[in-house]
């Protein structure tokens, strides 16, 4: 599913029952996480619920980052089935420079999925976040010690 | 007549006139149905008027001064003091302290009692249905002092396992602190029998009253126990004020724990000599408003009368006890209705409970508890990192007891659809 499809299936809800069936709905597709994979260290703090995520680097030109995610909340899940949407297929500048808040403003989201309400969602932004700039940072001083050997 | 006035229903609407915030309609357009009791109450107009009236009519600071403002903010502190020793049945208002809160309360014991005289071999008891307040000031105390943490067996059904009474308060015990009524199981614990036992044995009885004083009514000296606390904001009153009640000569052995202005009789370069009771456990400026506002909540509960409201949080509870008991794969921890107050705390088989509130709050404007409700040894012994929980008040209504229970059967068949 695209972000045009996502946006245009919450275009054609106007009731928040519908809203909840339908992210509840997108909660059940996701795929689960290996057990193996819901380790400690991949855990997302501050969320009511657990919530595991994992990003890694997919080697090509340009670098995209492939992120994979589980929680053992519904909704939560739902909520990470929106947000790999948002994130998919996208290079660390692309993740960086994209607008989450806007995106939710637009599903008429935000309001109910607001950092306040301990969903995890503002957590979850914020390790995506800094998995793309741990990317980019690594490239970087690559960057430069490759410089530094060819002078 | 007391029988008369309690079997009497409540106006419930007309309680419910008293309280601002009940009016209010949510974002959505539901209206609020406010079931987070047991974290804060809401408040009636006349505690809203009452600080307002403090802050516009005669605020100064309390204890000290004495032009006209100061006096007539004495007189108002001393006012409030009288009120709550006459909801415990204090013998004087010198065994009322006012403290931040209940949390507060039980640092202070902590502190000024527990680290004074607690020994290597001492024995301390307290339970696993503790909150964490009244659960992790005494673990401190205990590892500080080399006393042994001794934790008062549970019934499976969640109570106090009175079989075990005399092996658990034994002649080591110096202290047993015990909550009234557990914040998650509702258990209600019977206060009288161990307050014997504890006498038998020469302890000292602290008795964790934030659940239980705003939903019943209370007597310090039948049973007689030695410590008492709670907070306002749980019985209509506002946030940060609460009270220690301490049996006077109990208090006159409390080390006080923190040092300031008006707890002090005389200070010299070498030393210093406390105030007497309450002054000494009230160091520097108290929440002076909010503790006189806490009196003008007790006038309203007074009125209504605690017996009564306690019997219509039992109908409440009952009726909602009976309707969650019948969904599907809900588990009601606690005892039956008999053991317990106005508290409702479950899980439910295969869905998350912070889903589960999520859902009643954003569908159904219902305002829960979802979470570990700062009970995290209960929650793991039994098996569970967190629960939902519901909580009633004087100002709750049926339907609002029965729009909890369809709420969380929809929510709770939306949330369980097989996956396809």
């Amino acid at each position: 599913m695209t972000l045009d499809d996502l946006c245009s299936q919450f275009d054609q809800m106007d009731d928040w029952d519908d809203r909840y069936e339908y992210i509840i709905e997108l909660g059940q597709d996701l795929p689960d996480l290996p057990v193996a994979l819901k380790r400690d260290e991949f855990k997302v703090q501050g969320c009511q619920s657990q919530v595991w995520l994992l990003a890694k680097p997919i080697a090509g030109e340009p670098v995209r980052i492939e992120i994979t995610a589980d929680s053992d909340s519904i909704i939560v899940r739902g909520i990470i089935a929106i947000l790999l949407i948002c994130y998919a297929d996208k290079t660390p500048e692309e993740i960086l420079a994209f607008d989450v808040r806007a995106l939710l403003t637009k599903l008429g989201l935000a309001k109910h999925l607001s950092p306040s309400r301990s969903n995890g969602l503002h957590a979850m932004v914020k390790r995506i976040r800094q998995i793309a700039e741990r990317v980019l940072e690594e490239r970087c001083s690559e960057e430069q010690r490759s410089l530094a050997e060819t002078n | 007549m007391t029988a008369s006035l309690v079997s009497e229903p409540l106006d419930i609407a007309s309680i419910r006139a008293d309280f601002p915030i009940l009016q209010k309609i949510l974002p959505e357009g539901q209206p609020l149905v406010y079931l987070d009791n047991a974290a804060t109450a809401q408040k009636p107009r006349a505690v809203i008027d009452k600080l307002v009236e403090v802050f516009e009519g005669y605020n100064a600071n309390a204890n000290r001064a004495a032009h006209t403002l100061a006096a007539m903010i004495d007189l108002e502190l001393d006012a409030a003091r009288s009120k709550v020793a006459a909801l415990l049945n204090a013998r004087s208002t010198d065994e009322v302290i006012f403290t931040p809160g209940t949390t507060a309360g039980l640092n202070m014991l902590a502190w000024g009692w527990a680290r004074k005289f607690l020994k290597p071999g001492d024995e301390l008891v307290i339970s696993l249905m503790e909150h964490h307040a009244n659960f992790v000031p005494w673990q401190q105390a205990a590892l500080a002092t080399g006393a042994t943490l001794k934790f008062f067996p549970l019934t499976p059904d969640g109570r106090l396992d009175l079989d075990r009474l005399s092996e658990t308060i034994t002649p080591q015990t110096r202290l047993v602190a015990l909550t009234a009524m557990s914040n998650v199981l509702g258990t209600i614990n019977p206060i009288a029998a161990i307050a014997a036992r504890v006498r038998e044995v020469g302890a000292v009885f602290v008795v964790d009253g934030a659940q239980s004083v705003p939903h019943g009514p209370v007597d310090v000296q039948n049973p007689d126990i030695d410590f008492l606390v709670f907070s306002a904001h749980k019985i209509y009153g506002p946030t940060g004020v609460g009270v220690l009640y301490g049996k006077e000569s109990r208090l006159r052995e409390l080390e006080p724990s923190i040092f300031g202005g008006n707890m002090i009789r005389s200070v010299r370069v070498d030393g210093s000599e406390w105030a007497d009771l309450p002054a000494r456990f009230e160091a520097g400026t108290p929440a002076i408003a909010e503790a006189i506002a806490l009196g003008t909540a007790i006038d309203y509960v007074q009125a209504i009368g605690l017996d009564r409201i306690a019997a219509h949080e039992r109908m409440l509870t009952e009726r909602a006890y009976a309707g969650l008991s019948e969904i599907d794969g809900l588990r009601i921890l606690g005892p039956a209705v008999a053991h317990r107050g106005a508290i409702l705390a479950f899980t439910v088989e295969g869905v998350h409970p912070r889903d589960l509130g999520e859902l009643l709050d954003q569908q159904r404007g219902i305002a829960i508890r979802v979470g570990h409700h700062c009970a995290m040894p209960l929650h793991e012994s039994l098996g569970l990192a967190s629960s939902a929980r519901a909580s009633f008040a004087v100002y709750n209504t049926r339907d609002e007891a029965d729009a909890l229970v369809n709420g969380v059967a929809r929510a709770v068949k939306s949330l369980r659809r097989k996956r396809s």
